[in-house]
C-alpha cells in the first residue's frame, strides 16, 4: 500500500472522530425526566385530574394543542372543549394549560429537553412567572 | 297502508304555508324578534364594522387614549427605528389617509388634521388574495384574520395592502417587551406580519373591541349586518366615508367628517 504512513493514522483519527460522541458519553445516562405537578393551583384541587387521563395527556397532548390552535384561529372558533368525562375546559394554552401547569420548567421543559424536541410554542406565548 | 301520493302533498302543502305564514306573522307581530333568536352564534353569519366618528377627536390625548389602550391589550412592541415599527392603529395625516379625496378648497383644517386608521378588514382584502400559505384570511364574520403560526413572513400582505396596515417583526418583538403589558395575549415572533385583529379575542367573551372601550364614544363598532345596531344608524343618519373606495376592497372602517 502507498503511503501507509498517512492514511492508516487518518483513518484511525476518523474513526476516533465519528464514535466521538458514542465514547464521549458513555456511562453518563442523561436524568430522566421528571415532570412536577406541584404548583399552587393543582396542590389544591381534590381530585389531580388534567382534561384527559393522564397517559393519554402523555401522548396526544400535542395532538390536542394542534386542534385547538386550529379551532379557535381557523374556525369553527369554538373555544371551548369538552373532555371524556363531560368537563368543559378553555381551549387555550396560555389561558388554559398553564393556569394549572405554572410551572414550565418543571413540567413541559422535562420531557422536551430529554427527547430534543423545541416545540416554538414560547417564542409568542407568555410563560407564568416561576420563582426560582 | 301509510298515506297516499295525494295525501302527502296535501300535508306537504298545508305544512310549507304554516312555515311561511308563521314566520311572517312573527315579523308583523314583534319585528326582529324572530330574527333575533334565529341569529347563529356570534361569530358566524355576521359582519363586523367600525365608525370612526372624527368629529369627536379634538386633541392628541382623545388618540392616544386608543392608541395605547390597544397597545396594552396586544403587547405591542415600541420599536425605536421608525422603519421597522409595529402598527394595529395609528394616526395619519389626512393626505395620506384619504389620497382619492383631496381639492385644494377643502374645510379650514382638515389638511393638516390627523385621522385614526387602523387595519379596514375589507369585504375583498387584497391581502387575503395574495397570501400563499392562508395565514391571513377572512373569517365569516367579516374579521380579516392572521394565523402567526402559519404565516412564513414572505410579506406579501404588506405590498397587497393599499392602507399599510401590516407590520412585520424584523427581529424578536420580546426585545421590546420587558414586561408584557397583557399576560393573557401572546406577544408574536421574529419573522412575521402582525396587524389589528378587531380584537377578536375579545368579541369572542362578548366585549369591545379595546380601541372602542377606550374612546369615550368616538368609535362604534358593530354588526353591518344589522340593521337595528348603532353602527348601522350612525351611518344611516350621518355622512360617512371610506379610505381609497376606488381600490374596491370594501373597507369595513367607517368615518363620519
Amino acid at each position: 500500500m502507498y503511503d501507509s504512513n498517512k492514511i492508516i493514522p487518518g483513518l484511525i483519527i476518523f474513526v476516533i472522530l465519528v464514535t466521538f460522541p458514542l465514547w464521549y458519553n458513555l456511562g453518563k445516562a442523561a436524568a430522566k425526566p421528571d415532570p412536577k405537578i406541584d404548583t399552587p393551583v393543582i396542590k389544591e384541587m381534590k381530585e389531580k385530574q388534567c382534561i384527559e387521563p393522564k397517559a393519554a395527556m402523555k401522548t396526544t397532548h400535542m395532538k390536542i394543542l394542534d386542534q385547538w390552535r386550529n379551532d379557535v384561529v381557523r374556525g369553527p372558533y369554538n373555544r371551548l372543549y369538552t373532555a371524556a368525562d363531560g368537563k368543559i375546559y378553555d381551549m387555550s394554552l396560555q389561558n388554559g394549560c398553564l393556569k394549572c401547569h405554572s410551572n414550565k420548567t418543571q413540567f413541559c421543559d422535562q420531557c422536551h429537553n430529554y427527547l430534543q424536541v423545541k416545540p416554538y410554542c414560547w417564542d409568542c406565548h407568555i410563560v407564568p412567572k416561576e420563582k426560582q | 297502508m301509510g298515506i297516499n301520493r295525494r295525501e302527502f302533498l296535501r300535508i306537504a302543502g298545508i305544512a310549507s304555508l304554516w312555515g311561511l305564514g308563521g314566520k311572517t306573522a312573527f315579523e308583523i307581530l314583534k319585528p326582529g324578534a324572530l330574527e333575533a333568536q334565529m341569529r347563529a352564534p356570534l361569530t358566524q353569519g355576521k359582519k363586523w364594522a367600525m365608525v370612526i366618528d372624527t368629529r369627536k377627536f379634538k386633541s392628541q390625548a382623545d388618540f392616544q387614549r386608543c392608541i395605547e389602550a390597544c397597545n396594552k391589550t396586544h403587547n405591542i412592541p415600541k420599536v425605536d427605528l421608525k422603519r421597522q415599527e409595529i402598527k394595529w392603529i395609528w394616526q395619519e395625516h389626512y393626505e395620506n389617509a384619504f389620497p382619492d379625496d383631496q381639492h385644494q378648497f377643502l374645510p379650514e383644517g382638515l389638511e393638516h388634521k390627523p385621522f385614526l386608521v387602523l387595519c379596514n378588514h375589507c369585504t375583498n382584502p387584497p391581502c387575503v388574495r395574495v397570501c400563499p400559505t392562508q395565514a391571513t384570511f377572512k373569517r365569516p364574520d367579516g374579521i380579516v384574520m392572521m394565523d402567526y403560526h402559519r404565516c412564513i413572513g414572505c410579506r406579501f400582505c404588506m405590498a397587497g395592502c393599499p392602507y399599510g396596515s401590516r407590520s412585520f417583526n424584523w427581529g424578536d418583538p420580546r426585545r421590546f417587551i420587558k414586561e408584557p403589558s397583557n399576560r393573557d395575549y401572546p406577544t408574536r415572533s421574529k419573522g412575521v406580519v402582525e396587524k389589528c385583529n378587531f380584537c377578536e379575542e375579545r368579541i369572542a367573551k362578548g366585549l369591545y373591541p379595546a380601541c372602542v372601550e377606550a374612546s369615550n364614544g368616538a368609535l362604534i363598532f358593530g354588526d353591518l349586518e344589522n340593521p337595528n345596531s348603532e353602527l348601522r344608524k350612525m351611518l344611516k343618519e350621518n355622512y360617512s366615508i371610506r379610505r381609497k373606495p376606488s381600490l374596491g376592497t370594501q373597507p369595513n372602517v367607517y368615518y363620519l367628517v
